[in-house]
């Protein structure tokens, strides 16, 4: 793969305030929190993490359907942060998402017709008499009849509702598609019908996904690279084979170390964490996984990480790999930030 | 089997909407046997949780009704107890998790009042005796500072501890069995890894039995001794665990098996059972599977296959057709 960048994030923050009354100062939550990656055009990059670390956000704020508190999204070339609202519209055309739940995510008093007609209009897309050839193409190449065109989303299952979810994100022949966590509600069967025409959709479209799961073993599967997030940052980002053979972060190593074995003579060496997830409005000091963290050592509380570079465009941010060669394990370095 | 601790016998389970009447559990079957962790597989809708509800005498009374079949609990067929001899048995002698975490624990009460209640209820212990019981049963689920929870609210615990705290009520009577409705689909992995390992601990240290439900088959290989598949309200395949995903016999069970990203080459179109499964109106004469059965021949679709025994391995399948094998 010629490896040209479709999308740049670079030192993306959003913040949330949340009012606590007149008197007091708000709570800010640090949903993301200073983050950068590069998605590759073609390729299907992943965003993994535990409930809360952000990942919606990052997908949200990509998109600009909620505004960046700091920091570049550059797509195709443009800053997407800095866009009028006119020139963003239609941006979007190349850039759509799929949401996680399918029964919110349509609306209820539209027909599967109108709800994929729709975008086609507000984007001016094809002539007028050429759409409702479009849509009943669209729904053929999703798997469903068009029998439905005339039926409410009320009326199809899970399954099929994400179908027309994801239908509605392509219709509009994007370049690139947010993925929030597409399969999560969906049960096993209908997973994996689901994940087979989002794998042909990409072949036949040259689609980029940027996909959002916390399902490692759908992300071992259909991805290409991973970022894994951990309360607002990213704190390793490899190409998935090596994620999975060789993970540097001491959280990567637990995620993969917790998922379920496949077979039940499977013996697997489990790395359980400690606690739970630290709030996003009152992360700790120092690199923010210490609390959990099994290699955890006195500079881990005093001082952010900084990212390393591997092999291969494999990074980590965690002081086991900048220290390693130091003698002293304490020894804290002047230069940071 | 005399070491059975549970029985369920061709239960039957209606349910009434307006003018409709569907019938969700169209015949279950099955044993849990003292000591083993026996899980519960099926996907949405397939009728896992009303079969838990009806054990434990929770399902609606007005709308659901029990139209045929047993359940017998410890030798006694509880089937159709009153109400308040059911609230001797429940929470006391069999406890169960729910699948919601949030909509199980009540949000006006402390996590101490509400651990107390059952022992209140069940057990003739002082103020003080029941704290320490509270405490101490904390403790056991690996709650920090469980002397300042038990005055905590649910809303303040995260999603995990909330996990424990259901698991910890369940637990306070010391319960023969344990109903597990999904207890950590709700969760994060790395929570859990950690909410599974400490059932497993839980049950080898009370010497409890355990039901545990669950759509997700790696928390099965997990945790599970033997394994019922259910689908459509009826069981098709019921098997020791090895031998299910060695040798799955219900062509759903194999599927289900096969489509399992693991089972799968990387980037490659996953193994997919085709279609939906049917809602309980949509239900008609053969095997439930029929119509998703990529091995369905004629007969499948006329007849309604009864279950095959290969020793301890059953299935209701045509496939396994072979005339001396036939239970039913
Ligand atoms: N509109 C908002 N206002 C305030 N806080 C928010 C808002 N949206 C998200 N957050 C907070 O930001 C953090 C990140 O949320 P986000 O939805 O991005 O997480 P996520 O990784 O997608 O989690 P999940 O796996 O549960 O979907 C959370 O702590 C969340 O509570
Ligand atoms: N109170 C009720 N009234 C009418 N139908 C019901 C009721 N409760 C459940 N059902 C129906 O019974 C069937 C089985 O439901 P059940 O909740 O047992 O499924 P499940 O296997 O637990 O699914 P899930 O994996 O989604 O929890 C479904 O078709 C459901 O719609
Ligand atoms: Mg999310
Ligand atoms: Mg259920």
């Amino acid at each position: 793969m010629a490896e040209e960048a479709l999308l740049q994030v670079n030192r993306l923050k959003k913040y949330y305030g949340i009012s606590q009354g007149l008197f007091k100062k708000d709570i800010i939550v640090r949903a993301v929190d200073d983050i950068s990656f590069t998605v590759h055009r073609g390729e299907t990059f992943a965003l993994v993490g535990e409930s809360g670390c952000g990942k919606s956000t990052t997908g949200k704020t990509i998109l600009r359907l909620t505004e960046p508190t700091e920091g570049e999204v550059i797509f195709n070339g443009t800053d997407v942060a800095t866009l009028q609202y006119n020139d963003m519209r239609s941006l979007r055309q190349q850039m759509q998402m799929v949401f996680q739940d399918p029964y919110a995510s349509l609306n209820p008093k539209k027909t599967i017709k109108q709800l994929l007609m729709e975008p086609l209009r507000v984007h001016k897309k094809f002539k007028e008499k050429e759409r409702l050839q479009k849509v009943t193409e669209m729904l053929d190449i999703v798997g469903l009849s068009k029998e439905y065109l005339d039926r409410y989303p009320h009326e199809f299952s899970g399954g099929q509702r994400q179908r027309i979810g994801i239908a509605r994100a392509v219709i509009l022949q994007p370049d690139f598609i947010v993925a929030d966590e597409p399969v999560s509600a969906l049960d096993v069967s209908v997973q994996s019908q689901v994940i087979n025409l989002m794998l042909d959709l990409q072949k036949e479209f040259g689609l980029t996904y940027l996909f959002i799961s916390h399902d490692l073993s759908v992300i071992e599967h259909m991805t290409d690279r991973v970022a894994v997030m951990y309360l607002g940052k990213i704190v390793e980002v490899a190409d998935t084979e090596t994620l999975f053979k060789d993970p540097k972060h001491p959280y990567t190593q637990a995620l993969i170390s917790a998922v379920p074995i496949s077979h039940p003579a499977e013996n697997k060496e489990r790395i359980i964490l400690k606690g739970d997830v630290p709030s996003p409005a009152n992360p700790p000091s120092g690199c923010a996984f210490h609390t959990r963290c099994p290699f955890a050592m006195d500079i881990c509380r005093q001082k952010e990480p900084e990212t390393l570079l591997f092999e291969d465009g494999h990074t980590a941010t965690c002081h086991l790999y900048t220290t390693k060669s130091r003698e002293e394990l304490n020894y804290v370095t002047s230069d940071s930030k | 089997m005399s070491d059975a601790i549970l029985k369920i016998k061709n239960l039957k389970i209606e349910f009434k909407s307006g003018k409709e009447t569907v019938q969700p559990i169209r015949g279950v079957n099955f044993e849990l046997k003292k000591g083993e962790t026996l899980g519960v597989v099926g996907e949405s809708g397939s009728g896992k949780s009303v079969t838990s509800l009806a054990i434990m005498g929770l399902l609606p009374e007005r709308t659901s009704k029990i139209v045929d079949g047993e359940i017998n609990f410890k030798g006694n067929d509880i089937t159709n107890l009153k109400e308040k001899q059911y609230r001797k048995i429940r929470g006391n002698e069999i406890s169960m998790i729910f699948q919601e975490p949030m909509t199980s624990l009540n949000p006006v009460f402390t996590i101490g009042q509400q651990l107390s209640e059952p022992l209140r209820q069940h057990r003739n212990m002082s103020k003080k005796e029941i704290e320490k019981a509270v405490i101490n049963v904390l403790n056991q689920v690996g709650i920090p500072r469980a002397e300042q929870i038990i005055n905590e609210y649910p809303h303040q615990l995260s999603g995990g501890m909330r996990q424990r705290v259901m698991i910890s009520l369940a637990l306070l009577c010391e319960p023969d069995l344990m109903i597990a409705d999904e207890p950590t689909t709700a969760l994060d992995v790395t929570i859990q890894a950690q909410i599974l390992e400490l059932m497993k601990n839980i049950k080898q240290e009370n010497d409890m039995s355990l039901l545990l439900i669950t759509h997700d088959l790696g928390v099965v290989a997990e945790m599970c001794d033997r394994v019922v598949v259910m689908y459509a309200g009826e069981i098709v395949e019921v098997a020791e665990i090895n031998e299910l995903f060695n040798e799955p016999l219900h062509p759903y069970t194999r599927g289900l098996i096969d489509s399992m990203p693991t089972q799968n080459t990387r980037k490659e179109r996953l193994y997919s059972i085709r279609g939906q499964v049917p809602r309980p109106n949509e239900i008609t004469k053969g095997c439930v599977f029929a119509n998703r059965c990529p091995l369905a021949f004629s007969k499948c679709f006329e007849e309604t296959p009864p279950v095959f025994a290969r020793d301890d391995h059953l299935s209701k399948c045509w496939l396994q057709n072979t005339k001396e094998g036939e239970v039913v």
